[in-house]
C-alpha cells in the first residue's frame, strides 16, 4: 500500500492554545482511516490544516507525494482532497441540484466559468447519479435550505463525491443522525471504498469507527497518541487513559 | 412559460423604445434618461452585489471615474460638441473597470459589514481626491463641450444611449446568472468558505464580478456627464448615488433580474418628478425613507420576490381548492 495523504509533525497554535502539537498522520491508498480523540484534541483543526483552511505553524502536509502545506482550500480540493464539515455547510438559497453543480468541475480555471453555462449534460447526469446514490435524488429541484439535517449531511457527501476526489475527509458523518441513516452512511462509505476511494473519518461513534475503519489514529491534546488496527486501539491502555482519565472502572464499560 | 416571460420583456422594450417618440416634452424625456441610467447602474450593481452578497456602497467610485474620464478625454482629445462624444462612453466604462481592480484587491479581502465600511471609505477617498486635485478642476468641476442641438430633439440620443446601456446591462446580468461564474457568485453569497472548499477560486471570481459591474456603472457616469454638460465632485462622487443604487435593488429584489430594473424605474422617476413638481430637492428622501421602512417590514426580500411568492401561494391555494371540490364530488 502506498501513502496517499501524509501529515508530518504539524503544529498550530491559536494564541496561547496549542491546538496541534507535532501531529503526524497518514492515509493509505484505498483505506478507511479513522481519527478519534476527546473533544478539543485537535481533530477538526487537523482537517482544516490538511484542506488549506488553516496554515500550520510548522510541519508539512503532502498528497500523492506533492507538498500541499501552503495551498488554499480551492487548490487542495482541485488536487483531489474533498471534505465535509462537522456542522454541515451547504448553499441554502440554491437548489439541491445547483449545490451539486458548484462542485462538478473541481479544477476548472476561473475564466472558464464566464464563458460556459451552469452545467453540461454530462455534469447534470453525474450530479443526478450521485444524488440518487445518497438517496435524495427526488429532492433535486428543492431549495437546499428546506432539507432536513440528515438530508443536508447526505447532500454535502454527494457534492463532495461529484467532483471525484481521491480522498474524502468526513468530519463526524454520523453525528446527530438517526441509527438507520448511520447504517446507510456506513454502507455508502464501504461501497465507495470498494470502488477505490480513500477516507479519513473523524467520528465519536465508536461502533461506527471500529466497524468501518482499517486503521485508527487516536489524537490527544493536539498530537497523535497511537495508530493501529481497531482491535489494537480498543485494547491500548494509552487510549483508555486519554478517553477515560485512567479510571479502571470505566475500562470495562469501554470494552463492552 | 418561458415564452410568456420573453413576451413581457419585448413589450417592455417596445414601450421604452417608443416613449420619447410619443412623449416629446423635454421634462418627461429628461426623467426618462435619468431613470434609464439608474436602471442600468442598479442592474449592474446587482449583478455583483446582489448575486455575491457583497453590498458595495461605493459604486459612485465607478460612476465618478466614468464621468471624469469622459470630461477629461473630451477636453484633451478636443472632441467637438456633437455625437462623437458618445463614442467615449465605453471608454468611461473601461476606465471604471481599470480603477475597480485595485479597489477590489483591497476591499474584497474583507467580508460583510467590514466590506461595506471599506467601500464607503474608498468612496470618500475618491470624492476628496476629485475635490482636491487640480486636474479634476477641484470644486468647480469640469465643463464638457456644449452640444448645440435643438431642445425638442436634444434628449433623444441620450435616451437611446441610456436604453442601449440598460439593455446591455440586463443581458449581461442574465447571462451571468446562467453561467457557471454566476453560480459561483451565488455560492459565495451563501457560504464563501464552503465554495472555496469545492474548488471555486473565490477571490478571482469576486474580483471579476466586481470589475464587470464597474463597467456599466462607469458608462452610466460617462453618459450622465455628457447629458449634464458640467460635472462637480459632489454630483458624480455622490453618496446619495451609492445608497440609491443599493436601495433600488433591495426594494425591487436583491439578486433578481427584474427587481433592480423596476426599483430604479419607479424610484428614480419618482425622485425626479417630486423634485420638479415641488421644486424641493430633498423631499424625495423623506418618501424614500418611509417606503424603505414599509418594504423592509412587509417584503424584506423585495417587491419582485414578494409578488412571485404571492402568485405561487395563490396557485397552490387554487390547486388545494380544486382538490377539495373534487373530494366532495367523489
Amino acid at each position: 500500500m502506498t501513502t496517499l495523504l501524509s501529515v508530518e509533525r504539524v503544529s498550530k497554535a491559536f494564541g496561547g492554545l496549542q491546538a496541534l502539537d507535532e501531529c503526524s498522520l497518514s492515509v493509505e491508498k484505498g483505506s478507511i482511516t479513522g481519527l478519534i480523540g476527546p473533544n478539543g484534541s485537535g481533530k477538526t483543526t487537523l482537517f482544516n490544516v490538511i484542506t488549506g483552511y488553516e496554515k500550520p505553524d510548522s510541519g508539512s502536509v503532502s498528497f500523492e507525494g506533492a507538498e500541499i502545506t501552503r495551498a488554499g482550500p480551492s487548490k487542495v480540493f482541485a488536487l483531489g482532497v474533498g471534505r465535509t464539515f462537522q456542522i454541515t455547510r451547504i448553499f441554502v438559497r440554491l437548489s439541491v441540484l445547483e449545490n451539486m453543480l458548484v462542485a462538478t468541475q473541481r479544477d476548472e480555471g476561473w475564466l472558464r466559468g464566464l464563458t460556459r453555462s451552469k452545467s453540461s449534460k454530462s455534469e447534470l447526469v453525474s450530479a443526478m447519479e450521485w444524488l440518487d446514490f445518497v438517496g435524495i435524488g427526488h429532492l433535486a429541484s428543492q431549495p437546499a435550505g428546506s432539507l432536513s439535517f440528515g438530508q443536508r449531511k447526505l447532500l454535502e457527501l454527494a457534492y463532495v463525491l461529484v467532483a471525484d476526489p481521491d480522498v474524502i475527509l468526513l468530519d463526524e458523518p454520523a453525528g446527530g443522525v438517526n441509527l438507520t441513516l448511520i447504517n446507510e452512511i456506513a454502507e455508502r462509505i464501504q461501497s465507495l471504498n470498494k470502488s477505490g476511494k480513500s477516507f479519513l473519518i473523524v467520528e465519536h461513534n465508536m461502533e461506527f469507527v471500529m466497524n468501518l475503519c482499517d486503521r485508527v489514529t487516536v489524537m490527544h491534546q493536539g498530537t497523535d497518541l497511537v495508530s493501529g488496527t481497531p482491535s489494537e486501539i480498543r485494547n491500548d491502555p494509552l487510549v483508555l487513559d486519554a478517553y477515560l482519565g485512567g479510571s479502571d472502572d470505566d475500562e470495562t464499560e469501554e470494552a463492552s | 412559460m418561458l415564452r410568456a416571460r420573453n413576451v413581457w420583456w419585448i413589450l417592455a422594450l417596445i414601450v421604452l423604445g417608443l416613449f420619447p417618440l410619443i412623449e416629446t416634452n423635454p421634462t418627461w424625456t429628461t426623467i426618462g434618461v435619468f431613470a434609464l441610467i439608474f436602471m442600468a447602474c442598479a442592474t449592474s450593481w446587482n449583478m455583483f452585489s446582489g448575486y455575491s452578497g457583497y453590498i458595495n456602497l461605493g459604486s459612485a467610485v465607478s460612476y465618478g471615474v466614468g464621468a471624469y474620464t469622459m470630461a477629461l478625454l473630451a477636453d484633451h482629445l478636443h472632441v467637438p460638441g456633437n455625437g462623437d462624444l458618445f463614442w467615449l462612453i465605453p471608454v468611461g466604462g473601461v476606465a471604471a473597470m481599470i480603477v475597480a481592480v485595485p479597489v477590489g484587491l483591497v476591499a474584497l479581502r474583507v467580508r460583510r459589514h467590514t466590506f461595506v465600511v471599506i467601500t464607503i471609505a474608498i468612496f470618500f477617498v475618491f470624492q476628496l481626491s476629485a475635490i482636491n486635485f487640480s486636474f479634476t478642476g477641484g470644486t468647480s468641476g469640469l465643463q464638457l463641450p456644449l452640444i448645440p442641438w435643438l431642445e425638442t430633439n436634444y434628449n433623444k440620443p441620450f435616451y437611446y444611449s441610456a436604453l442601449a446601456i440598460t439593455v446591455f446591462a440586463a443581458l449581461l446580468s442574465a447571462a451571468v446568472r446562467r453561467s457557471r461564474f454566476g453560480l459561483q457568485l451565488l455560492a459565495i453569497r451563501d457560504d464563501e468558505d464552503r465554495a472555496a472548499g469545492l474548488g471555486v477560486k473565490v477571490f478571482a471570481v469576486k474580483l471579476t464580478g466586481f470589475t464587470m459591474s464597474a463597467f456599466v456603472v462607469g458608462m452610466g457616469g460617462a453618459l450622465y456627464a455628457v447629458f449634464l454638460g458640467q460635472i462637480y465632485p459632489q454630483f458624480v462622487f455622490d453618496p446619495i448615488f451609492d445608497i440609491s443604487i443599493a436601495l433600488m435593488s433591495i426594494l425591487g429584489g436583491l439578486g433578481t433580474l427584474t427587481g433592480p430594473l423596476l426599483g430604479a424605474l419607479v424610484l428614480e422617476s419618482m425622485q425626479q418628478y417630486l423634485t420638479i413638481r415641488f421644486s424641493n430637492g430633498s423631499l424625495y428622501l423623506i418618501i424614500f425613507g418611509a417606503l424603505f421602512l414599509v418594504i423592509i417590514l412587509f417584503m424584506p426580500q423585495g417587491v419582485v420576490v414578494a409578488l412571485s411568492d404571492l402568485r405561487s401561494r395563490r396557485a397552490a391555494r387554487r390547486v388545494e381548492g380544486a382538490r377539495v371540490v373534487m373530494g366532495k364530488a367523489s
